[in-house]
């Protein structure tokens, strides 16, 4: 899996609340075997005039100027900045797929659906919670400095924004070692193999009906 | 030893191994499979050169992309039929203990055929690329929706790899009042706690209104936990629970299943568990809900109007309730009864099951479908349901009102197939989200009951089906 440890990223706002998998990628595009092709229909209803369908080459669709990721000023954003319950509903990892292949790294939000949660664990794209105060802010400086840019130290577990303000952040220290060294998890797993497969053994004994 | 939760209970008896900070190995006891999630999943198997840990672990079917028509045509989408052929060509190369393929008479929408096949059982743990395997909550069961990377760590380890949620109990007292169901328990439940008000806990439905449904019910219930923001919604094993199970062809038999009740009978909350939080909804208050916006807590009543932004003192969510409007084409205080539809849509792994079909059938019986709607229909969860369905002549019944009645699948509910919203179509439909574009780009969808959309398509409009005649 993809390491993150530093970045140093432009900040792209996206200025509503439950914002959902369905909205960060849409159905048509789930029908695809692969786990590459989402980030040019990332948000593609917002982002398109005309419904998107896979296949279709989406470099010549008509573009709405008024989707924030449409605007020259937030080209190369790595860094998406969210308000509450960002990812909920479907848990297709296909969104956060879409989110790292459109440049995406991390996300802020004052909170995230769950599995939208876990599923950016796994692919290298950092979500990070903060204050719903703190996020305000942000998207106050955001929206009033074009060129807005943050470093974010993993690591450090911090947040430098231009003007040396330094903001903390909590992580769950799995999660953030797993990150930090781009771990393959089901290798991590697997060395607990014998544990596995003794546990499995005392589950049979117990509950046999599950084994029949 | 302390008095446990439901969820206590089977998370400790699932524990493989849990370091110092909670983070738990967790086996898991029955993987659910669809075309949608899995492809990616075996394939990373595939370039690691790993194997299935279990695959009776396995029950596999394609739900989400396969048409509910003109089946002897075969899937006419290339793309559509290149993942369900996926699907059957990662089943033929590693197996499963079950698998329902396309055109199987057996086939239909996973978290329906599994409860159906009894190969969900109170006390296991159960997991599905799907976000709305939380229904299999309803048997006891923990059960919870995972992405496909996890899809394929539990496909090589038997195990996920997860911490311990808190629990919240929501209390559900009293009886149901005529013409209310499941769909609105649930739907009130998340119009009171909110699309994030069950983010980070288990939830567990209690109360004598929840006693009193049946599986099919509280189905629904804990189907819809997702959209209250939780992973994980279970009820307790009762009678209602074991009868379901009994001789279904998954369920144990004979001296396996006595052993295996004896247990389920201990599958509840001990008198004085602690849970982290605790909601109570009386259910006399309970009236059928209708969703007015664009996520599934933007909801009312159906005596209720269409709420103004400009009550809503909080700014993020006074836009959010100007934009569904925007989207929706509704106007601040609208009556919910005044709302006209395009389509009618009866499905999904919320309201697919024989209960569902019967209560809407019940509605529609005699009647003719309104004028001004394009399009009902009638879909199915699963072969079985659908045959049980006509045994009972309930295929005649919507037939006869002008309901188009189809072979089973998801449909509808998310779109992925041929049956969709044009832009601007407005739907009543007893799916579970009413996002924008679920149903379809720029499709409107209100989430109701299968009786106040078995109403809707009578009227033409939202109706009150406690008033029904």
């Amino acid at each position: 899996m993809e390491q993150f440890t530093v970045l140093d990223g432009l900040v792209a706002p996206i200025d509503r609340a439950n914002v959902d998998t369905d909205a960060i990628i849409p159905k048509q595009y789930l029908k695809a075997i692969g786990r590459t092709g989402f980030g040019a229909t990332l948000f593609d209803e917002w982002r398109y005039h005309d419904p998107g369908a896979p296949g279709m080459d989406h470099s010549k669709r008509r573009l709405r100027a008024d989707f924030v990721l449409n605007q020259a000023r937030y080209a190369g954003a790595q860094i998406l900045l969210a308000r509450e319950n960002f990812g909920c509903g479907s848990s297709r990892e296909h969104a956060p797929w879409a989110l790292h292949e459109f440049g995406f790294r991390a996300v802020i939000a004052p909170s995230f659906a769950d599995i939208f949660f876990n599923n950016c664990f796994k692919n290298g794209l950092l979500p990070i919670v903060l204050p719903a105060d703190t996020v305000d802010g942000l998207f106050r400086e955001v929206e009033a400095t074009p060129g807005y840019r943050l470093r974010i130290d993993l690591p450090e577990q911090r947040i430098t924004t231009p003007q040396g303000l330094d903001i903390g952040f909590g992580i769950d220290p799995s999660q953030k070692h797993s990150l930090v060294h781009g771990l393959d998890e089901i290798g991590q797993t697997l060395k607990h193999a014998a544990a596995i497969r003794g546990f499995e053994v005392a589950h049979r004994e117990r509950f046999p009906w599950l084994f029949a | 030893m302390n008095a446990q939760t439901l969820y206590d209970k089977i998370w400790a008896s699932h524990v493989v191994r849990e370091d110092a900070r909670g983070e738990a190995l967790l086996y898991i006891d029955r993987h659910l499979v669809h075309e949608v999630t899995s492809p990616q999943a075996f394939d990373g198997l595939r370039l690691a050169h790993r194997k299935p840990w279990r695959v009776e672990s396995i029950v596999a079917t394609a739900d989400h992309n396969t048409p509910t028509r003109d089946w002897d045509r075969g899937i006419l989408d290339p793309v559509s039929r290149l993942q369900v052929e996926t699907l059957d060509r990662n089943i033929r190369e590693y197996g499963a203990k079950a698998y329902f393929p396309f055109g199987d008479g057996r086939q239909g929408i996973v978290h329906v055929i599994g409860p159906e096949a009894g190969a969900t059982l109170p006390g296991m743990t159960v997991v599905c690329g799907d976000s709305h395997t939380s229904t299999h909550g309803a048997f006891a069961a923990l059960a919870f929706g995972i992405g496909t990377s996890e899809v394929e760590h539990v496909l090589a380890t038997q195990c996920l790899v997860t911490k311990k949620t808190k629990s919240m109990r929501i209390e559900v007292e009293g009886s149901l009042g005529f013409g209310v169901t499941a769909k609105d328990i649930i739907l009130a439940i998340i119009g009171r706690i909110g699309t994030a008000g069950g983010s980070g806990y288990t939830l567990e439905y209690a109360g004598t209104a929840i006693r009193e449904l049946s599986m099919e019910g509280r189905m629904t219930i804990c189907n819809m936990s997702i959209e209250a923001g939780a992973r994980a919604g279970m009820v307790a094993v009762d009678d209602t629970t074991l009868e379901y199970l009994r001789d279904r062809p998954f369920a144990p038999q004979g001296d396996l299943w006595d052993r295996a009740v004896s247990y389920w009978r201990t599958l509840s909350s001990d008198a004085g568990a602690r849970f982290d939080a605790t909601v109570s909804l009386p259910a006399a208050d309970i009236e059928p809900q209708v969703t007015w916006g664009t996520s599934p807590g933007m909801v009312t009543s159906v005596s209720g109007r269409v709420p103004d932004p400009s009550d809503e003192a909080d700014a993020t969510k006074r836009s959010g309730i100007a934009r569904a409007l925007e989207y929706m084409a509704l106007q601040p205080g609208t009556p919910i009864a005044d709302i006209a539809l395009d389509k009618v849509f009866i499905g999904s792994c919320t309201n697919s099951r024989i209960e569902d079909l019967r209560a809407a059938a019940e509605v529609v019986r005699g009647k003719r479908v309104a004028g001004n709607v394009k399009l009902a229909m009638v879909v199915p969860g699963s072969g079985l349901v659908k045959r049980q369905a006509e045994s009972e002549g309930l295929d005649r019944v919507f037939r006869e009102a002008g309901f188009d009645w189809r072979e089973p699948g998801c449909s509808m509910c998310l779109a992925m197939n041929e049956d969709r919203l044009e832009p601007g179509e407005r739907c009543a439909s007893t799916s579970n989200r009413n996002f924008e574009g679920r149903q379809g780009t720029g499709g409107r969808t209100h989430l109701v009951s299968p009786p106040m959309a078995a109403a809707a398509a009578i009227a033409g409009r939202f109706v009150d089906v406690r008033q029904w005649r």
